[in-house]
């Protein structure tokens, strides 16, 4: 028998961003990523089309996370260097760009200088020929400082900076529009806020085209169902028409899953639960899986058999 | 689909006679539109119109139900294709696979995997919610016996048809899922399901023929069926269950409205355990996997439970006084609301920070902390009035509390008005309380 059209007529497009720059392009990248561009919710290409796949970004810090033994064992001792961990990520893992995190300069850490971050910023250009992702530390008035500098030494290189919120997107777009880069907006699981930081930015004067956006992201388990639906909300409100919202999404799974004992706790801790070894991975790769079908396409990821294993589902469910 | 109230009226007696309480036919309609009343209240409607509108008022994906008495599994009855419009009612159920080339003692010994996998994770229990045993074997008949005896959880038989005969006709009483029909097979197991009443599981390689086969095993009296996927194509099985799901929810497809199983294969058990919590997030009702390892169950059980948590419904945690690690008398304490996403935040981060405390825990009505401010669901007294009900005082000889950085502002108060002369204002990010710790707290 026939089966009711069920098609959903979507009316606008996901913008397509693009990070990295050739040579020809005025930057040293030997290729560039480009996300976004969609007209319909992941998977469902009888209804639109998919021109880019999500891309998975390699998690690099400038100071060692604080992670369990058995993650830093399976990236190895190149962690320890953000350039070596960041050439690892890219030769060994297949990571499509980086992500890198300037963590040392929280100013109730380490407290790094600029000029510091600026360096890393730089070997790890250097050391590997795909796109970078910038952030800061998370400290506003430090990132303002800290940015503006690491932006300077990338200039041209059409980098995605994170992240605009609503204390500090002036600064972020001075930065990124002097230096040419793209930006992440920054919510806290909040759609109404998401749209008011873009509005922020394209009331200073920033193309929404050139942005990324970002609802903060929980480890599954802790949260997950709130950012799932955000992310997904969002989308269709994008591909409904709304401008404000027709960004693509990152979720930085890699920054968070490792922060939580479900995935890192030993079974003494939690009896009968297995090998965290295992688990580990298991969970930072289901917690990926979960938000490439809410509508993430730069996913942060920083267990290398994680990255493998999505890598291939990425592949599988196109 | 719900009826109006005008659907309603159309098929009642229209006599107002009031023996359903209601002054009028109409009146009573409207109620039963309203789901406050029920069709069988009205005495007087006729068996006819009572089938009629139950039928045009059955829900658009049949709630289907595995097992019987105590070992049940019960799944189906979805009405929405995204969380936020409604929620996911019926969890998705996991279902560890038990080859029939395994030895009886082999298979038991999964059987005996599989009643052990239950898990504690934040209040509650996760498990494996079937067993799919493989019946092509030398006796399918004793292979399902043993397993209906010694599985904890309800069971879905697998075989060809021969097999499938023996073995569900033996644990015929506890309504086995029968696993699977397709175009060849499907009058045969049709006839099985029905003379039984066990659930069937329907085949096809495209949605047209599938529809097709479930509405010949209606025919033939089967009513509850389950629509049949696997993962040789992830990415078209994911198109094809949306499709499915669509024309059941929107357009009321009665052929295609039954809940979804799903077989997930894959390369490696990282890639499989990827694909199945793909299939959690869209719309498998069953996932079909192989191994049952805490290392692979536990993250796909913890995509279920969140993904079929009630969007609308706050999530909070029990107001009560948390100890994370072992805490003694001198040991931090915290406050934080009952939202159970910042007390699960705050938990995380304390037992990160590897010092041992306790964390009260204030009724916010389900509200994170800046959120319960501004709603006026937290105040100083009331902090201070659930510290007092919870003992806390009891439990440390210091009268230093840690309170959120968002609420500076209630320092003052409860110095004031309590015996927590020292109140310390903590920091506005959970994440940061690990290096708040270490600084403060020596
Ligand atoms: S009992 Fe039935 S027939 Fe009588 S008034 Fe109520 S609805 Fe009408």
């Amino acid at each position: 028998m026939d089966i009711p059209k069920v098609n959903e007529r979507w009316t606008s497009q996901i913008n397509e961003v693009t990070i990295g720059a050739t040579a020809d392009q005025g930057g040293t990248r030997s290729k560039v990523i480009t996300v976004g561009g969609q007209t319909t919710l992941p998977g469902m290409t009888f209804e639109g089309d998919i021109p880019n796949s999500p891309v998975i970004a390699g998690y690099v810090s400038d100071v060692v996370p604080e992670w369990p033994d058995f993650l830093k064992k399976a990236i190895g001792n190149e962690i320890n260097s953000p350039t070596e961990w960041a050439q690892k990520c890219v030769q060994e893992f297949g990571c499509d760009l980086i992500s890198l995190r300037l963590n040392g300069a929280d100013p109730s850490g380490d407290d790094k200088s600029a000029a510091d971050c600026a360096k890393v910023v730089e070997n790890v250009l250097k050391a590997v020929d795909v796109p970078l992702i910038i952030w800061g530390c998370g400290d506003d008035d430090k990132d303002a400082i800290v940015l503006q500098d690491c932006s300077a030494v990338v200039k041209g290189e059409n980098c995605l900076i994170g992240s605009a919120k609503e204390s500090n997107y002036k600064t972020i777009v001075a930065i990124c529009k002097a230096d040419n880069h793209k930006i992440i907006s920054e919510a806290p699981v909040d759609i109404n806020i998401g749209k008011q930081v873009n509005i922020l930015l394209q009331d200073a004067g920033y193309d929404l085209k050139d942005v990324v956006m970002f609802q903060t992201t929980a480890a599954l388990g802790y949260g997950l169902d709130y950012v799932y639906t955000i992310l997904e909300r969002a989308r269709m409100t994008g591909l409904k028409g709304d401008k404000l919202m027709a960004g693509p999404q990152l979720a930085d799974v890699g920054g968070e899953v490792w922060r939580i004992k479900d995935a890192v706790a030993s079974e003494e801790i939690l009896p009968g639960w297995g090998d965290p070894e295992r688990r580990g991975p298991s969970w930072e790769a289901a917690c990926a899986a979960d938000y490439l079908q809410a509508g993430a396409d730069i996913l942060v990821m920083s267990h290398p058999s994680a990255i493998k294993t999505i890598q291939e589902t990425i592949t599988q469910i196109a | 689909m719900a009826l109006t109230g005008m659907q309603i009226y159309k098929s009642l007696p229209k006599t107002n006679c009031k023996k359903c309480g209601f002054p009028t036919c109409m009146a009573f309609a409207m109620q039963v539109a309203a789901k406050q009343k029920a069709l069988a209240d009205c005495p007087e409607i006729s068996d006819d119109a009572q089938s009629a509108l139950s039928d045009a008022s059955a829900p658009p994906m049949k709630l289907v139900k595995i097992g019987a008495s105590g070992k049940e599994f019960v799944f189906g009855q979805e009405t929405v294709m995204f969380r936020h419009e409604e929620k996911f009612h019926n969890p998705t159920g996991v279902a560890g696979k038990i080859s029939a080339s395994l030895s009886d003692e082999e298979a038991a010994a999964k059987i005996e995997q599989i009643n052990k996998a239950v898990f504690q994770r934040v209040g509650e229990e996760l498990k494996v919610s079937l067993c799919a045993v493989g019946v092509d074997c030398s006796d399918p008949a004793a292979r399902a016996k043993m397993a209906a005896e010694k599985s904890n959880v309800p069971l879905i038989l697998m075989g060809s048809v021969d097999s499938l005969k023996a073995a569900v006709e033996a644990v015929k009483d506890q309504k086995p899922l029968i696993y699977q029909a397709d175009a060849s097979s499907i009058d045969a197991l049709a006839e099985l399901a029905a003379a039984t009443k066990a659930p069937l599981a329907v085949t096809a390689g495209s949605l047209e023929e599938l529809a097709d086969l479930t509405k010949k095993a209606k025919d033939k009296g089967v009513e509850e069926m389950v629509l049949s996927f696997n993962t040789e194509k992830p990415g078209d099985t994911l198109r094809t269950l949306t499709i499915a799901r669509r024309a059941a929810l929107k357009k009321s497809c009665r052929e295609l409205g039954f809940p979804a199983i799903v077989d997930i294969n894959g390369a490696t058990p990282e890639v499989e355990g990827a694909l199945a919590n793909t299939f959690a997030a869209k719309y498998a009702g069953i996932l079909l996997v192989n191994s049952v390892e805490p290392c692979q169950l536990l993250p796909l059980l913890t995509t279920i439970q969140n993904i079929y948590t009630d969007p609308q419904k706050p999530n909070t945690v029990e107001t009560k006084l948390y100890e994370v690690g072992q805490p003694d008398e001198n040991s931090p304490v915290f406050f934080t609301t009952n939202f159970s996403l910042t007390y699960f935040s705050v938990e995380g981060e304390v037992e990160r920070s590897k010092i041992p405390a306790y964390i009260c825990v204030v009724d916010t009505e389900g509200l994170g902390v800046l959120n319960a401010y501004a709603g006026d669901k937290i105040s100083a007294e009331k902090v201070v009035k659930t510290l007092q009900e919870q003992g806390v005082a009891d439990k440390v000889k210091h009268r230093k509390l840690i309170i959120p950085g968002y609420l500076p502002i209630f320092r003052a108060e409860i110095e004031e008005t309590s015996e927590w002369k020292e109140v310390i204002i903590g920091p506005e990010l959970a994440s940061k309380i690990p290096a708040f710790l270490a600084e403060n707290w020596k």
